[in-house]
């Protein structure tokens, strides 16, 4: 019976693994975010660059103000002056300075809500696309996206990045697109625009789940107290049960 | 206890049955002593069964079922605005997948020491019934934050519904109260997962567990332990389930609540199997989602579905094939033949067949998560024809078994 339980588990275990490769594969390859959502310094930066930028055109509109500055350690006036650009109430939630109208107007559509866009999209693929930006003549915008293609956005930050094109590699006669390379210096380093995107994305995911750091810490006291639990729990069934044969 | 029930509990006893009830269930109800690791996961069920109760409890405090409203008030409000909403929602939805997780585990159990075979067919039966209930609890509650998954999940499988031949049309327009998924059908989820569908559950646990508590718990020698009873008609191999059990079944708690813990407070999203990431954004019914997969419990009878070729382009068959899987389930009881109970004593090609089964079931089960290609529909075929030849081929292949000998009484393994 062990044994078969085992060779079950082992055979459950490689399929699994063998589906969640099969599961993975596809795409644009995802560059990894390695942001820190703890790093206060961090994420109050990308704050800066997210209503600065992103607020002109999308909302944040399950993110109010007031919780931003208690989360990130910030006073009402940094955030009021900083961060509010449209001077709404303290307590109020980001919207967007542009209409929906003009929105729609001007790329065609209404640009999504970025309150949970860290949650369905995840931190990796947001880095991704936020440096995948390449110029593409042919698009309204002058620029494309690598890992997502046609995109109606603009490329906000290439006067930071620079330009870039796209690089292509010839694959038994077909142009495959690998990647992107600068082509044009930015007014920002290499290094320094890196830091200011996985700020932004770091800044993202903490407001995709505001409560995130203190419930993973908020764990660590729950396991040790059901380690303890356990061990009381375990002692009293081996007390109760010695009498058992 | 006798003496005491003078006083106050003998002034209640004259009026209500609780030192009897308390007796009979609980404290005098004789288990058998050699119950092993499978054995946890019915006190489990039911413990999820309460995590989900209070916590929908107060999730529905704060849910507004209205298409315009809903999705806010879940991400906004509870997640973000309501104090602890968040843990309260992670409970939720960690357990809407911890219940499947234990359910499944508690009827492999069943298949393992043969706990549906006589005396126990209603045991099996309503548990079957349970389990059809939770599915769609399951299936009713996914809707409700109105994300993108849970639109699309729900129109996949409400369009199964039109697949019926003559009478589909209409019954998916009565099923959704509406030509398509809207607010009628929000509201309609709504109502039925936070009333009608719980009601239902917990009527057909209470007749499980009543059913359960007249014949007696089976045990993994599949010996029935009330055959053998001392002077006293206590069975040998009895212990009462209070405190014997009621203190292992804590130990069997605190480890689930480890594990439970770690995916509330650690991975909620469980690699987007609890939550998926798609669900993150509002239901678009314009916006087609690349990829409709429903949530992990029910992929195994999703690939099934799939695995059935259409018949001049209906669906029908599968759905048919999908729903068969499910009620063959409720003649297990009929379709094993083997007198011997626990797979201890039955053949060893028998536990092969049942390793292979549950491969199978697994590989469903990942087939239905990802998108069908030709070899993945050829293995979902393969694993489908093996689910049916299991149960189905039974009444033979039981009776050619050469089954060891049963001991007289339980032994502790």
């Amino acid at each position: 019976m062990k044994k078969i339980i085992l060779v079950l588990l082992l055979t459950t275990i490689a399929m699994l693994s063998t589906g969640l490769t099969l599961a993975s594969g596809g795409g644009y390859p995802k560059s990894p975010a390695n942001v820190d959502v703890t790093d206060m310094a961090s994420l109050q930066r990308g704050a800066k660059v997210f209503t600065d930028y992103c607020l002109s055109c999308h909302s944040a509109k399950f993110v109010r103000f007031n919780r931003v500055a208690t989360d990130l350690g910030m006073t009402e006036s940094e955030v009021m002056d900083n961060l509010n650009h449209l001077g709404v109430k303290f307590g109020s939630t980001m919207t967007a300075a542009i209409t929906e109208d003009y929105a729609k107007e001007a790329f065609g559509a209404f640009p999504p809500d970025l309150s949970l866009v860290a949650r369905s999209r995840g931190v990796d693929w947001l880095y991704t696309y936020l440096i995948s930006f390449y110029a593409d003549p042919t698009k309204t915008t002058g620029h494309n996206n690598a890992i997502f293609k046609d995109v109606g956005m603009p490329n906000i930050f290439w006067k930071q990045e620079g330009v870039k094109k796209a690089v292509y590699e010839e694959h038994d006669g077909e142009k495959v697109f690998v990647g992107v390379e600068v082509v044009e210096k930015g007014t920002m380093a290499p290094e320094e625009f890196d830091t200011m995107i996985r700020d932004l994305v770091s800044f993202l995911s903490y407001i995709g789940e505001p409560n995130q750091t203190y419930r993973k810490s908020l764990g660590i006291y729950v396991l040790v107290f059901l380690f303890i639990f356990f061990g009381i729990a375990y002692a009293m069934k081996k007390d109760y049960w010695k009498d058992v044969h | 206890m006798e003496q005491k029930s003078k006083g106050i509990m003998g002034w209640v006893d004259e009026r209500y049955p609780a030192t009897v009830t308390w007796e009979k269930h609980l404290a005098k109800y004789y288990t058998p002593k050699n119950f092993n690791f499978w054995y946890f996961f019915g006190s489990l069920a039911f413990m999820v069964l309460v995590i989900q109760i209070l916590s929908g409890v107060f999730l529905t405090m704060f849910y507004k079922p209205d298409t315009a409203l809903a999705f806010q008030s879940v991400e906004m409000g509870i997640m973000r605005d309501v104090e602890w909403g968040w843990l309260i929602r992670y409970f939720h939805s960690t357990g809407a997948s911890a219940f499947f997780i234990v359910v499944y585990l508690h009827m492999f159990r069943a298949l393992l020491y043969g706990s549906y075979k006589k005396p126990r067919e209603l045991i099996w039966i309503f548990g079957m019934l349970i389990f059809l209930a939770l599915m769609a609890e399951g299936f009713m509650g996914y809707l409700l934050p109105w994300g993108q998954m849970s639109f699309w999940g729900a129109q996949v499988i409400i369009n199964l519904v039109s697949a019926i031949p003559f009478v589909g049309e209409d019954l998916s327009i009565w099923v959704r109260g509406d030509f398509v998924i809207g607010d009628a059908t929000l509201n309609r989820f709504f109502s039925l997962h936070v009333a009608a569908i719980p009601l239902i559950l917990i009527g057909l646990i209470f007749a499980h567990i009543v059913a359960l508590h007249q014949v007696g718990s089976n045990n993994p020698d599949g010996v029935e332990i009330k055959k053998n009873k001392d002077e006293n008609g206590i069975p040998k191999d009895g212990i009462p389930f209070h405190p014997y059990y009621s203190v292992k079944d804590i130990v069997g708690v605190v480890v689930f609540l480890m594990f439970f813990s770690i995916v509330v407070f650690f991975m909620p999203e469980m690699f987007g199997y609890f939550l998926e990431h798609a669900n993150f954004e509002p239901a678009n019914p314009l916006k087609t989602p690349e990829h409709i997969a429903p949530v992990w419990y029910f992929t195994p009878y999703y690939s099934v579905l799939r695995a059935v070729p259409s018949i001049a382009g209906s669906a029908f068959p599968g759905v048919i094939a999908m729903g068969a899987a499910i009620v063959v389930l409720f003649f297990l009881p009929w379709l094993d033949r083997n007198p011997v109970k626990s797979i201890r004593y039955r053949a060893g090609w028998y536990k092969i067949l049942v390793a292979i089964f549950v491969v199978a079931f697994i590989v469903l089960g990942v087939l239905g998560t990802l998108a069908p290609t030709d070899g993945r529909t050829l293995l979902a075929q393969i694993c489908t024809a093996y689910y049916f030849a299991f149960f189905l081929l039974m009444p033979i292949y039981t009776k050619l078994e050469k089954n060891k000998p049963v001991p007289e009484r339980v032994t502790m393994k």
